[in-house]
């Protein structure tokens, strides 16, 4: 793996201390104008029909600032400002906000499957993200190392687990961020590979159920605070901001 | 039937570890299925065993539990160690993120050419001084309390005193400059649970070597270079 990206990656994933709040009452986001590790956050806030309001780095210094003033506990990025805290690490801030606006299934048993299924969506998501920071000569390999995951390993099991249960939802018969993240990543492999669904059947009608659900139809929808593929000439600069 | 937790793995620590120390420190006694043929592992996969062909799985309340972190968050929140309500959830979720991370830098470390393991150990200490070990120490000067998180015994304190132990393994006197840190291991490390398992004999596992890394390559067919990060 390019060490570059992955250091890249691994500075992305910053914690944050907690202590002024955001004046609007609406989480702020602080992360990059792009998906990277906060994408999931911005899908799960919007399924949860939560405005939130975002503040972007454009360059090295807006992150040396949020380090200097103590904001960020690990000084890396994600950081969202909700319910007075400033939370870092992208699975604390899911976690978070799928338990306080229900999203996070009724019980032990349903958490246990909802984590174990949005773990290995966060795996997935990790391949998928890092696809675009990749140099020419290293995509090609990761592209089928990819797909190979998504089609092989990771859409199986959810096909098998609508198919077992049948119900229109992963776990629980109701929404959580289990059904979220799962379309979010088919979506990101589609980008890749527009046939990937091919051989899912399910998938291919939970797609568009999901899609369907109001607050999720309206952040599909252009002009939605939903971040586009990162573009290769935009690479540089995000790196930039890291190093 | 054994009703105790089953743990799926090779004979070492790698993700597993986390594991053993949150059920040692629950109280939960364990069994636990090392992995030491190929064999074994393609018999998991046949039998459907493993949801994402990975280990670490864990057999628990009738579930095969994989995907470390859902298996360690099932563990804390049915045995108390995962605070009280949902702020408090979100303080764990912070620094367990946070000492996961500096564990990631160890845990490929077994894997790396002798060149990369140089400077790995240097990137660990660093991250560990630098980055890390000064937030939990602000985080117990700044309450004065003898645990992470709300004044009670969580995951978070597990975690760190984990997460201490194996870099003071890269560096014996790695927290000199951190004198909270070290009250909070003298603390941790005397809770009768923990105590336990810090003693030989215990499921603990010692530092991965050449056979544990030769183990896991040849369970997973994973002769491929592993890069440091």
């Amino acid at each position: 793996m390019n060490v570059y990206c992955a250091n890249l990656l691994s500075s992305l994933q910053i914690p944050g201390n907690q202590a002024r709040g955001n004046m609007s009452g609406k989480p702020r986001l602080h992360y990059f104008n792009g998906r990277g590790r906060m994408e999931p956050i911005r899908w799960l806030l919007a399924a949860a029909g939560v405005e939130f309001e975002e503040s972007y780095l454009e360059k090295k210094e807006d992150l040396t600032k949020l380090q200097k003033d103590g904001s960020l506990l690990f000084q890396q990025v994600p950081m969202v400002e909700i319910d007075g805290m400033k939370l870092v690490q992208t699975r604390a801030i899911a976690n978070y906000i799928a338990t306080k606006y229900n999203l996070y299934g009724k019980d032990m048993k349903e958490r246990a499957l909802i984590d174990m299924y949005v773990e290995g969506m966060f795996d997935l998501n990790e391949l998928l993200m890092k696809y675009g920071y990749l140099p020419a000569d290293k995509k090609e390999e990761h592209f089928a190392n990819m797909m190979d995951k998504a089609e092989n390993r990771y859409f199986p099991v959810f096909e098998k687990v609508l198919k077992d249960h049948g119900k229109d939802f992963l776990v629980g018969n109701q929404l959580s961020r289990a059904d979220v993240q799962l379309l979010e990543i088919i979506l990101m492999a589609e980008e890749c590979k527009p046939d990937t669904l091919a051989k899912f059947p399910l998938l291919q009608s939970f797609k568009a159920r999901i899609s369907n659900i109001p607050p999720i139809k309206k952040f599909l929808q252009p002009g939605s605070q939903r971040k586009p593929l990162i573009r290769e000439e935009e690479v540089p600069k995000v790196i930039k901001i890291f190093y | 039937m054994s009703t105790k937790p089953k743990l799926y793995y090779f004979d070492g620590r790698g993700k597993m570890e986390s594991i053993r120390w949150l059920l040692a420190a629950a109280g939960v006694e364990f069994e636990e299925e090392f992995l030491e043929t190929r064999d074994q592992y393609e018999k998991l996969l046949q039998g459907g065993s493993l949801l994402f062909q990975q280990v670490p799985m864990v057999e628990i309340d009738g579930m095969k539990m994989v995907q470390t972190r859902a298996i360690l968050s099932y563990i804390a929140a049915k045995y108390n160690l995962y605070g009280k309500d949902l702020k408090e959830r979100a303080l764990i979720d912070m620094y367990v993120g946070g000492t996961d991370d500096l564990m990631g830098f160890i845990l490929m470390f077994p894997f790396l050419s002798a060149e990369d393991k140089e400077k790995q150990r240097a990137l660990i200490i660093q991250k560990a001084t630098s980055r890390y070990f000064p937030v939990y120490e602000q985080v117990l000067k700044d309450h004065g309390q003898d645990f992470l998180v709300g004044n009670n015994f969580s995951w978070a304190d597990v975690h760190l005193l984990e997460a201490i132990l194996m870099v003071e393994e890269k560096k014996s006197d790695v927290l000199s400059g951190f004198p909270q840190l070290q009250a909070f291991k003298a603390r941790i490390s005397s809770i009768p649970a923990i105590k336990k398992f810090l003693e030989p004999g215990s499921q603990r596992k010692p530092v991965p070597d050449d056979k544990y890394v030769e183990t896991v390559r040849r369970v997973l067919c994973m002769y491929y270079d592993v890069k440091a990060n």
